[in-house]
């Protein structure tokens, strides 16, 4: 050490490192340039791609669901509203451990078996990130509980969503139908920016058939979010248009009075309002509570409602096919007499059976030993005489029943605003020919003449004929939905459109959303059936006749009526009965029972409403089926004394040719 | 201890003047001036870059004011004092480090801190001034340029902590203690020889320290370097969003509390290492060479207290601090940019981070003391 000191020079040094601290200031002169150059190339020369980038991490387009159309009955009544509820959903990608997030849930809020099965099979069936609700309508408590937990249950949303309600609950279940979660079969059916935000759209019934008309038009908004997605603030909204709400022709109280009548018996009603053509009450029983589809059903609820003996998920009134039986009477009657196979003074006797020629087979009137001589079509009619119908039937022959049938809409869908209608079915030659290869026999025209054989007929159906026949042949497509009106106007609220295309890389539509024209066809139509009125009276006051004579199939059911009423009873075979079997109740299980039917429509001089009731295995039309019609029509005529003008703005009125 | 006693007493004598009379700390105004200049702009930037909590400005306010007393006791400390007892502070630095390794406790994976009850301790912090300090202190008492034993020593004094650090793993502290210590070599002369043959061992041993010391996360930042996009939402995620924070401020930026990448949270540690995005997002370029501006100016004074060194020793630590406090910026700005892979560099003076900015400030403290010494007479 001593020596070193010894030999150092100390100005050399002092030279030596102001050489190399000059030299090494001269590099890092330079790698100082490299810097300046490098920020200079991000924040001048490619500042207009990171300003992009920039945006696009914060600016989030999102879509705002617009709120669902409501409906309401012809009295304004609420039939389905929309409630805010607040939802936890997950967003199970975001969630590491999926099955441990539930159980804290769980912990927390106490989730029970049918929401955790619900949520995993909504989770099976969502689109990716999609959230997946787990609990609707969370109370105050569980919303604060799972606020204070939020950061240690990673993947959960709470958000306020508006949820359908159906305040009427299974009254009106098989009219109004009800929302659904889309599943990922109908996702690959919809038009995805009609759908941006919407997780629900409708399953059944009006909710279904309406859907483009409810949905509304979804909005935009444009929010800025930091880097976990939370929105900071919305920078620009286009505000969705709700969907349009429905007012119906059905009035809710004749809807209940009809559900109520109907009481515990399988059956269905349909009331139409003969002036509008405008459907009253539309009741299948049992029914369902429909709010529960709406959140999605638990399986256990679901296979209750599947497996029940009584199915009431069906809908009797749209999707029932019953030999309408001896309510055909009065449309074969007006066959008859229209295709001057017989005249209006026509009569037979009635040995209780009907032969025809070279046939041992008896065709048995119901009832045994007949209904004596000079039976004619007035008193065949008031007393349901079967004998007299293979009569005429036969002589009419199944082309003029055919004919008729298909005038009255036997036989077709009767194009109500509601989907799958079942068509029942008016037999003809083609018909048999086509589905059974076989030839028409005049057998089978027997069976028809009656309503029974290869004939079915919805509820619907009948209530749409019957309707027909009290307006004397006006043919009117049957309708739920009197008018729909938008909440807001479309007008008003597109302003923005242009905008939004710019800021959206899939344009918006720009032309309103309703794609289903309200009423595709004039409720009128044209061709009306046409036929003498002299042959309209004779079945009209038949028909009185069977309300109001004494030995009128239902004069015994209806009794003390402030008005007119003209009906007929019928009676479905549901078991077949053997030539010479008689039929005995006592020997038969409910299910075996005769379906009781009646067709009215009062008042009888100015008919305006026309009603069919159907009550499965209820034996006979006029002790079972008969009272309920008339506490339908008892209801209509009270509600509304003075016949209704055509109510709606948008229609013509109902004039024909 | 004698020793020790006469060393300062010596001193004691100028800092009292003739007759033992006050006449003032020995302070570098401009270097302090150019320090309190920087520390005002951090705490600016930190209280926006930590998304406007005044907390983290207080705590960082009060580590400054803790360096800053630090710095001033450091600059009283005679150098030739600093010089004779270097070897007890690196000597202590690698004694502690080797504390580290059995009783240290660490964070994210990383053992890199001595626990001391309720105060926690980075010994290779203590190093970052040690090394430098340690091979001045070593090279300055030589003949120069030194000779092949002497630098070898020198280097066996860098590679020995450096390697323990490196292995923590902290590899950006390890580049610092390597660049501190080899920048005091290259002051001292080194032949160029010497340099060649280095740089020929260190592109020849390159491969080796790829496959056998570079962790996986390590490559993985070098070569998320060069490519970004590859792992966007991992090891990419903070040069993108950095990148994208800095190229959206533009010329002047979007203004102090407007940076959408930094209010937004979208920018990683912006309040630590990649403190620099914030202040470009919200600043632009002109913030950017502002504050290079005054960096430079402190490097320059630096520079120039160096060059006025009173001895070999002065001038090897004083210009090695320097150009550390540089290699800092470098590094730290180039990593945030993309240009160099992501190793944990603060941005000094402007990162939070308190002990950061007390070894930073004791480092300027030795500036000060080098600054201020009288001129040695006798030698």
């Amino acid at each position: 050490m001593r020596e070193d000191r010894a030999l150092k020079n100390i100005h050399w040094e002092a030279r030596l490192y102001a050489v190399r601290i000059s030299f090494a200031v001269l590099i890092l002169l330079l790698m100082l340039s490299a810097l300046i150059l490098r920020y200079y190339d991000l924040q001048i020369s490619r500042h207009g791609d990171f300003a992009t980038l920039a945006d696009n991490n914060r600016i989030q387009i999102r879509a705002v669901p617009p709120a669902r159309g409501l409906i309401f009955d012809r009295n304004g009544v609420l039939l389905a509203d929309n409630r805010a509820g607040f939802t936890l959903s997950v967003v199970i990608e975001k969630s590491t451990k999926i099955d441990e997030l539930l159980n804290k849930i769980d912990r927390l809020i106490d989730l029970d078996d049918s929401e955790l099965e619900s949520f995993n099979r909504l989770a099976e069936q969502r689109p990716p990130y999609e959230a997946v609700p787990l609990r609707y309508k969370l109370n105050e408590k569980e919303q604060s509980i799972l606020a204070v937990n939020q950061h240690r249950l990673e993947g959960i949303e709470v958000s306020a969503r508006l949820i359908r309600d159906y305040p009427l609950g299974e009254q009106l279940s098989h009219v109004v139908g009800y929302t659904g979660r889309i599943n990922q079969r109908e996702l690959e059916k919809l038009d995805p920016r009609q759908y941006r935000g919407v997780h629900t759209m409708g399953k059944t019934g009006l909710e279904k058939f309406y859907e483009k008309t409810l949905l509304g038009e979804v909005g935009y908004e444009r929010v800025e979010t930091n880097a976990r997605g939370r929105v900071m603030r919305v920078l620009e909204r286009i505000d969705p248009v709700p969907g349009e709400a429905l007012h119906l022709y059905l009035d809710s109280r004749i809807q209940e009075i009809a559900v109520n009548a109907l009481g515990e018996e399988r059956g269905a009603v349909v009331a139409i309002e003969a002036d509008t053509g405008g459907v009253l009450a539309l009741a299948s029983t049992p029914s369902f509570d429909p709010n529960p589809f709406v959140t999605g059903i638990s399986y256990a609820d679901y296979a209750a409602l599947t497996e029940s003996p009584d199915r009431p998920l069906f809908d009797r009134a749209l999707r029932g096919q019953y030999p309408p039986g001896s309510t055909m009477k009065p449309f074969f009657g007006l066959a008859a007499l229209a295709s001057k196979a017989i005249s209006p003074g026509y009569e037979i006797y009635d040995p209780g059976f009907y032969q025809l020629d070279n046939d041992d087979h008896k065709y048995r009137d119901w009832k045994r030993g007949g209904h004596g001589s000079r039976i004619d079509i007035y008193k065949a009619i008031e007393q349901s005489c079967d004998t007299f119908f293979y009569t005429i039937g036969f002589m009419a022959g199944i082309d003029e029943l055919y004919r008729y049938g298909d005038l009255f809409g036997f036989g077709r869908a009767s194009g109500i605003d509601l989907p799958a209608e079942a068509s029942g079915n008016m037999p003809s030659r083609e018909w048999k020919r086509g589905t059974r290869g076989l030839a028409w026999y005049p057998g089978d025209t027997i069976n028809v003449s009656i309503g029974q054989g290869f004939m079915l007929a919805t509820p619907l159906q009948l209530a749409v004929a019957t309707s027909r026949l009290a307006t004397r042949g006006r043919v009117q497509t049957p309708r739920l939905v009197m008018t729909a009106e938008n909440g807001e106007q479309i007008d008003g609220n597109r302003t923005n459109s242009e905008t939004a295309g710019l800021l959206i890389s899939e344009p918006l539509i720009s032309e309103p959303l309703i794609t289903e024209p309200l009423i595709t066809e004039p409720l009128i139509i044209d061709n009306n059936i046409q036929i003498d009125s002299a042959y309209w009276d004779v079945i009209t006051s038949a028909m009185i006749g069977v309300v109001h004579n004494v030995r009128g199939t239902a004069s015994r059911a209806i009794k003390d009526l402030g008005y007119k009423m003209a009906g007929k009873t019928g009676t479905a075979q549901v078991v077949g009965i053997k030539q010479d079997e008689k039929y005995d109740a006592s020997k038969m299980t409910k299910l075996q029972l005769d379906h009781a039917l009646f067709i009215a429509f009062a008042p009888a001089d100015n008919p305006r409403i026309a009603v069919a009731v159907i009550v499965e295995n209820g034996e006979h039309g006029s002790s079972t089926a008969a009272p309920v019609a008339r506490q339908v029509i008892d209801a209509y005529l009270n509600y509304y004394p003075v016949a209704a003008t055509r109510p709606s703005p948008i229609l013509e009125p109902a004039e024909s040719g | 201890m004698a020793e020790f006693d006469r060393q300062l007493k010596d001193h004691g004598s100028t800092i009292y003047g003739r007759g033992g009379r006050w006449i003032g700390l020995r302070v570098d105004y401009t270097l302090l001036l150019l320090i309190l200049l920087l520390m005002v702009t951090g705490l600016i930037i930190l209280y926006s870059a930590s998304g406007q909590q005044f907390a983290y400005v207080k705590r960082q306010a009060t580590f400054m004011v803790v360096g800053l007393i630090a710095m001033l006791i450091v600059a009283q400390v005679p150098p030739r004092f600093l010089e004779r007892w270097a070897f007890l502070l690196y000597g202590g630095g690698l004694v502690l480090l080797v504390g580290v390794i059995f009783f240290g406790s660490g964070a994210k994976g990383a053992q890199r801190w001595l626990d001391l009850g309720s105060f926690r301790f980075q010994p290779s912090e203590l190093l970052k001034i040690g090394v430098p300090l340690m091979l001045a202190s070593y090279l300055g008492k030589r003949v120069l340029p030194p000779g092949f034993g002497h630098v070898m020593s020198a280097l066996m004094m860098i590679v020995v902590p450096a390697m323990m650090i490196g292995m923590q793993p902290d590899l950006g502290t390890a580049l610092l203690i390597f660049a501190a210590g080899s920048f005091v070599l290259f002051l001292s002369g080194l032949r160029k020889s010497y340099m060649f043959g280095a740089l020929l061992v260190a592109l020849t041993s390159a491969p080796l320290f790829w496959f056998y010391l570079l962790r996986d996360y390590q490559k993985l930042r070098i070569l998320t370097l060069l490519d970004p996009q590859s792992d966007k939402l991992g090891a990419g995620w903070n040069i993108i969003q950095s990148t994208t924070a800095i190229g959206s401020g533009g010329f002047t930026g979007k203004g102090w509390l407007q940076g959408t990448q930094s209010q937004l949270d979208f920018l990683p540690e912006s309040h630590t290492d990649f403190i620099i995005a914030v202040l470009a997002e919200e600043y632009g370029f002109v913030g950017v060479v502002l504050l290079l501006v005054l960096y430079l100016a402190t490097i320059f004074r630096g520079v120039f207290i160096s060059l006025r060194a009173q001895s070999m020793f002065g001038r090897l630590l004083a210009g090695s601090i320097t150009l550390t406090f540089f290699v800092y910026i470098f590094v730290n700005l180039g990593m945030v940019s993309g240009m160099l892979p992501v190793v944990g560099v603060p941005l000094p003076m402007v990162s939070y981070g308190g002990t950061a900015i007390v070894t930073l400030l004791l480092g300027f403290g030795m500036l000060m003391a080098i600054g201020t010494e009288e001129k040695r007479m006798g030698l």
